[in-house]
């Protein structure tokens, strides 16, 4: 007889969902497969694994060209996914622009500030929990213009000082750009709070929300948020493909990022003149099936409902905190009070890639290392950590093995 | 031994362990039993980069010998490291630099030389052979 699963105290349903995910059947190093790897990037379900393949196999075609069928076809779908992503954010979907990800859509506006604002003695705020893609960008383009970048610093427990934050906010800042959620710390960031005080001063603000995108409803209106960028492949979708949501204002205002087709509304060698948004930063052929299979997992997420996933994973953080918490010798880097997806923590004197070596050994995915938050991991004295980083198919069955797992590895250790 | 029969022999000590952890425990032990390189060495010019663990390679030719070094802030990269030191070091230049690496594969620990698992023992064989041809340009030239 089948007895009750680990899993089912806290969402018996979790193991339908699991059923979604292809890549979770297997085993690794003889085990099965333990992915806690979500912050780096998650699975897919086999909805989108399918849009994508019903793309290729159906009506693959260049998109906003042909007056064919096909390109008729592709164009709707890729434009029903920019509404899709647009509905998941509570925005309009012309204020929606497909990038590559996160990365490509901050050096998108971070161009634009180059080009259109940014002048010499001016100030761009970000923390010191940022990805290294929320840093090198405003670094580079305060370096060209003589600008200064501004740190708010983070207290031992991996909140932001917004007593700092407050005393930075000046004339002289152009821009407030900082995570919605820490992908080292699992921090969660009181971003109404930040964009509201910046606001008071006339200061936008961008939010990097790759972290965020699949753990808490996002409403950008409501948030009055400048910009934010997202990946797909952090949200059940594909690589090669995110967001950059810009308020129209905004998006009128920002220069084009890249020349090319598609961008255009007439070329003479004399002059161009743009597309509307947001197609004026949409330069060349897009990521089409890559779009498309980014609107499927939308509409994956709004299937299982994005509330449904933050209250779940919410008690499964809890499981997982409390079981490793009781671990002889670790300690957690980060414990903030709200947080979400990432735990990161250290085991006595032992190095992070040794308990990560140790851990793929038995068939459990983490990442460990600086997670391209070096600048985070000086300001806690520390070389790295290992990070475990929980999705909506993770279960109490997961966090058990991991704890086990890290038992195991720090005896070996020892 | 020459470097093929130091390969051979790492090989058949491997045989004997029945799963993951014996050999894990092994390297272990053996990242724990390094000596250490010379402080004056550790140096972050030694630095090999790349490397999620740190690893430091010290390099030195005495009577035509080329001895190597090393040390790591991560016990099971030390362990490997260790376990290429034994070996490559104590041959000729020309020996290190013509020598075909078989063992890691042998003894299952492929993934450890993948570039992605970042560990730096794919950087520090590099390192070693760009070291040994050095030298032995440098001896071809006296
Ligand atoms: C907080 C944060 N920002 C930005 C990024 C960069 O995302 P991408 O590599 O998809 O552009 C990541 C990815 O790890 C992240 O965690």
């Amino acid at each position: 007889m089948e007895t009750a699963t680990a899993q089912d105290i806290l969402w018996p349903e979790v193991d339908l969902i699991r059923n979604e995910f292809p890549i979770l059947q297997q085993t690794v190093n003889g085990r099965p497969l333990v992915y806690l790897d979500n912050g780096a990037t998650t699975q897919k379900p086999v909805s989108v694994i399918r849009s994508m393949q019903e793309y290729y196999t159906q009506y693959n075609s260049n998109v906003h060209r042909g007056v064919h069928t096909l390109s008729q076809q592709a164009t709707a779908a890729y434009e029903a996914a920019r509404h899709a992503v647009a509905a998941y954010i509570g925005a309009h979907h012309h204020e929606v622009v497909f990038t590559k990800g996160t990365t490509d859509a901050i050096n998108l506006v971070a161009n634009g500030f180059r080009k259109a604002f940014l002048k010499e003695g001016d100030e761009i705020i970000i923390s010191a929990m940022e990805h290294h893609s929320n840093i090198v960008p405003w670094q580079l383009i305060c370096e060209e213009k003589g600008a200064k970048l501004k740190v708010v610093p983070v207290s031992d427990n991996g909140e932001l000082d917004m007593d700092a934050y407050r005393s930075m906010l000046n004339g002289r800042v152009k821009l407030v750009s900082v995570t919605w959620v820490s992908n080292t710390l699992g921090t969660v960031n009181p971003v109404k709070e930040i964009i509201a005080l910046a606001h008071e001063q006339g200061i936008p603000v961008m939010l990097d929300a790759a972290q965020a995108a699949a753990h808490i409803p996002i409403k950008v209106h409501e948030l009055d948020v400048d910009f934010l960028a997202l990946s797909g492949h952090k949200l059940y979708g594909p690589t090669g493909i995110g967001i950059l949501y810009g308020k129209e204002s905004w998006l009128e205002k920002l220069p084009p990022y890249q020349g090319g087709g598609d961008m255009i509304r007439h070329v003479t060698f004399e002059k161009t003149t743009y597309a509307d948004v947001p197609l004026k930063f949409e330069a060349g052929t897009p990521a089409i099936c890559e779009a498309i299979g980014l609107g499927a997992a939308v509409a994956w997420v709004n299937k299982v409902g994005i509330h449904k996933i933050l209250a779940y994973e919410h008690q499964l953080t809890d499981y997982a905190v409390a079981a490793l918490r009781l671990i002889d010798g670790l300690r957690f880097i980060g414990d903030a009070k709200h947080r979400s997806g990432a735990i990161s923590f250290l085991v006595g004197d032992t190095h992070p890639s040794d308990v990560g070596v140790l851990l793929d050994q038995q068939g459990i995915a983490v990442r460990t290392g600086h997670h391209c938050t070096q600048p985070l991991c000086d300001r806690f004295g520390i070389p790295g950590t290992v990070r475990a980083s929980l999705a909506v198919y993770n279960t109490t069955g997961d966090i058990d093995k991991l704890v086990d797992g890290v038992r195991k590895a720090v005896t070996l250790l020892g | 031994m020459t470097i093929k029969e130091q390969q051979d022999r790492i090989i058949e000590d491997f045989e004997v362990f029945g799963d993951w952890m014996e050999k894990y425990e092994y390297i272990i032990q053996l990242g724990k039993d390094l000596p250490l390189i010379d402080p004056q060495y550790k140096t972050d010019d030694n630095l090999i980069r790349g490397c999620q663990s740190k690893v430091w390679l010290h390099a030195e030719l005495k009577d035509g010998i080329l001895e190597f070094t090393a040390d790591s802030d991560a016990v099971i990269t030390k362990g490997l490291v260790s376990l290429v030191i034994q070996v490559l070091s104590g041959h000729p230049p020309k020996e290190i630099a013509e020598a075909e690496i078989y063992f890691i594969e042998a003894i299952g620990l492929t993934s450890h030389l993948s570039p992605t698992r970042s560990n730096g023992l794919l950087s520090m064989l590099k390192q070693m052979k760009l070291y040994a041809l050095a030298f032995q340009a440098k001896s071809m030239q006296n």
